[in-house]
């Protein structure tokens, strides 16, 4: 087990690259801790891939090491690095049994064939696959087989980190989500550092205790899921975290005051002055409620996607979206939309220019417990 | 009971109806000549299944089988190790690729009576590039008119010179199908290269080689025109496979009862050795 760090790691798969757009991986800095379960979020296509395989060595990074415990292991083969990697899709021996399969990277290893045993054994009633170690692998069903791929790579006790790379995919809803509770399970019973790749934040938020989001092959925010959720650092995670995500508005400043179709908006705090671009306003529709005073707005469609009520209204050409509960309108209604202040955030060219107010309680805390559940979700 | 269409029987009446004139007819008419004796005229005499019962006691049946079995045998136990191999070392990707997959198809675009001429020439003793070479510069005493050691290794050769390519090609068509992540979850797992070969490549490779091996199985049990014009069946007898010897009773001889009966016998074996193999390969699969 090691802490696992990243240092001005940069990828391209053009053997000349020449503009940043040839780059697959734009300077990436990075620290995993020891035992940490980490999930790596971002759109397909923005690098996420590439840079788990740059970790476990099954792509050499075009500039920038990677070190595990101070040491370099940038030149290393994945079979030195002593890491294990779940696959998309299911990769399994056809021609070896269940127990023989997750047996596999032990004996390559020369593990005694008693420890063996007893890991094969403990692994397999961990996923509960243990009544079907003496049959062909071949055999089994694709979530059989997708968990004796991640049993093959919890198997071995040792390894610095494991990596699973979109290994749902290919498993029915319904037992999805019996797996991903079974990994989160794991986490704490092998106290293994995990890295999670995925595209959906609903498996990234419930199964990681630090998320990292990329795009364009960037690192956009680090955090809790609590964090990302928030106070994202950029407009891409506000958008791409939540369902729906969060509204980015267009904005108009006149002075230090931010207006949205030329009414005022109160924002969490003061603008960080140094910050120059277009702005745009931030709130996610779970803080934008209907009033009696606010800013005028026309209902255009109200979805109810059950455990609450999604509403799109319009201010002049510009649809918000809001989560209500109660006092439901009905499509055409003039409205009024009041945006909590304290959740109210701008950008400047995609990234976060408000800062929190320097006194007072953290706005996050306050409504803390709320947020978590909606992000869980 | 339910009704059912029964309609479909006439989209494949037409495939019915091609099979059985190119196949079909053709065959009963060889049923007809085996049971028969003619002696010209077209007057026929029933003779039952005597000439079954003459070719399967023949001394002459049991030596061209034996030569044929001894052929194919060998033939496969070189032409599929070393069609792996050589499918296992082509490159997956790049420009090589196209190079080596059609330098490879090449022996098997050359119609097979070119192919024996060709080699007939090649290793004729004075003149030909490796008849010359063995005899004038390596000193070994080699003449595969004369010698039927020499005609054996010469026919082998010149069968795995045209063929192996088409298990290369297969080996091939089933090594690229298999996913990356496979390549990279045993590099990860730390399994050897022999590894990777048992329990990667071999079994990802299986029904096509399977395929490979039974194409083989017919293609060289049935093997006529490359040995023919190569050695003519000879020295003496020692290359005179199964379908030579056919053609000798049936065409040099004119006993054609003889040969409709042996036809019949041979046709039987490559079936069922193709129906074992094939079977046996697969049977895993269902259950």
């Amino acid at each position: 087990m090691a802490k696992i760090s990243l240092s001005k790691l940069r990828h391209s798969y053009f053997d000349n690259p020449k503009s940043p757009e040839d780059y697959a991986l734009k300077e990436i800095d990075l620290e995993w801790s020891d035992g940490g379960a980490y999930a790596l979020l971002g759109p397909s296509g923005c690098g996420k891939s590439t840079l788990l395989n740059i970790i476990s060595g099954l792509l050499t990074p075009s500039e920038g090491s990677v070190l595990f415990d101070q040491q370099d292991v940038t030149a290393l083969t994945p079979d030195k690095r002593n890491i294990a990697q779940v696959f998309q899709f299911p990769v399994i021996y056809d021609t070896m049994t269940v127990f023989d399969n997750l047996a596999f990277p032990l004996r390559n290893r020369h593990v005694d064939e008693a420890t063996v045993r007893k890991r094969v054994t403990e692994i397999a009633a961990m996923l509960e696959i243990e009544d079907m170690l003496r049959l062909r692998a071949s055999g089994l069903s694709p979530d059989n087989k997708q968990k004796l791929s991640m049993g093959r790579g919890l198997v071995r006790d040792d390894v610095n980190v494991v990596m699973f790379d979109e290994p749902l995919t290919v498993i029915d809803p319904h037992l999805k989500w019996k797996l991903r509770s079974k990994l989160k399970e794991l986490h704490q019973q092998l106290k293994l550092t995990m890295i999670y790749v995925t595209h959906d934040q609903t498996e990234a938020l419930t199964f990681a205790d630090k998320v990292i989001v990329m795009n364009d092959g960037e690192v956009v925010q680090i955090g809790t899921p609590v964090d990302l959720f928030n106070r994202p650092t950029h407009t891409f995670v506000g958008h791409f975290i939540g369902s729906p995500g969060m509204n980015i508005l267009p904005c108009e400043m006149r002075g230090k005051q931010a207006c949205f179709q030329d009414m005022p908006v109160k924002l969490e705090g003061p603008i960080n002055a140094e910050i120059k671009g277009t702005a745009e306003i931030g709130i996610r529709p779970e803080f934008v409620s209907l009033g009696k005073k606010g800013i005028p707005a026309k209902v255009r469609t109200v979805a109810d996607v059950g455990r609450h009520i999604v509403v799109h209204a319009e201010v002049k050409d510009v649809t918000v979206a809001a989560i209500i509960a109660e006092d439901v309108p009905s499509v055409g209604d003039d409205v009024h939309l009041v945006f909590e202040s304290a959740q109210t955030r701008l950008y400047r060219d995609g990234w976060l220019a408000t800062e929190l107010p320097k006194s007072g309680t953290r706005a996050g805390k306050r409504t803390g417990t709320a947020t978590r559940k909606a992000a869980a979700k | 009971m339910k009704k059912q269409n029964q309609k479909a029987w006439f989209f494949v009446l037409p495939v019915l109806l091609l099979v059985a004139f190119n196949a079909l007819i053709p065959m009963m008419t060889v049923v007809n000549y085996s049971v028969q004796e003619t002696f010209g005229n077209n007057l026929f005499f029933w003779q039952g299944l005597d000439w079954f019962e003459n070719i399967l006691r023949s001394e002459r049946f049991h030596a061209a089988l034996g030569r044929q079995f001894l052929f194919t045998g060998l033939i496969l136990l070189i032409e599929v190790p070393l069609g792996v191999i050589v499918a296992l070392s082509m490159p997956r990707k790049g420009f090589w690729v196209s190079i080596c997959l059609v330098t490879m198809a090449l022996p098997m675009l050359i119609p097979w009576n070119v192919v024996g001429a060709m080699w007939n020439i090649f290793t004729l003793p004075d003149i030909g590039l490796v008849g010359y070479f063995m005899n004038h510069v390596v000193g070994i005493d080699y003449n595969m008119t004369q010698d039927p050691f020499a005609a054996w290794v010469t026919v082998i050769v010149m069968d795995v010179w045209h063929w192996t390519s088409l298990v290369v090609l297969l080996s091939y068509a089933g090594l690229v199908s298999i996913p990356e992540a496979y390549y990279q979850a045993a590099k990860i797992d730390g399994a050897s290269n022999w590894a990777v070969f048992r329990h990667i490549q071999l079994p990802k490779m299986k029904s096509v080689l399977t395929i490979a091996i039974l194409l083989r199985f017919m293609d060289s049990f049935n093997i006529y025109t490359e040995p023919f014009v190569l050695t003519g069946g000879g020295p003496g007898n020692s290359t005179t496979l199964l379908s030579i010897d056919l053609v000798k009773i049936a065409l040099g001889q004119f006993d054609l009862g003889p040969a409709a009966a042996m036809s019949l016998i041979y046709f039987a074996i490559t079936l069922l050795v193709s129906w074992l193999f094939y079977t046996l390969m697969t049977k895993d699969n269902t259950n």
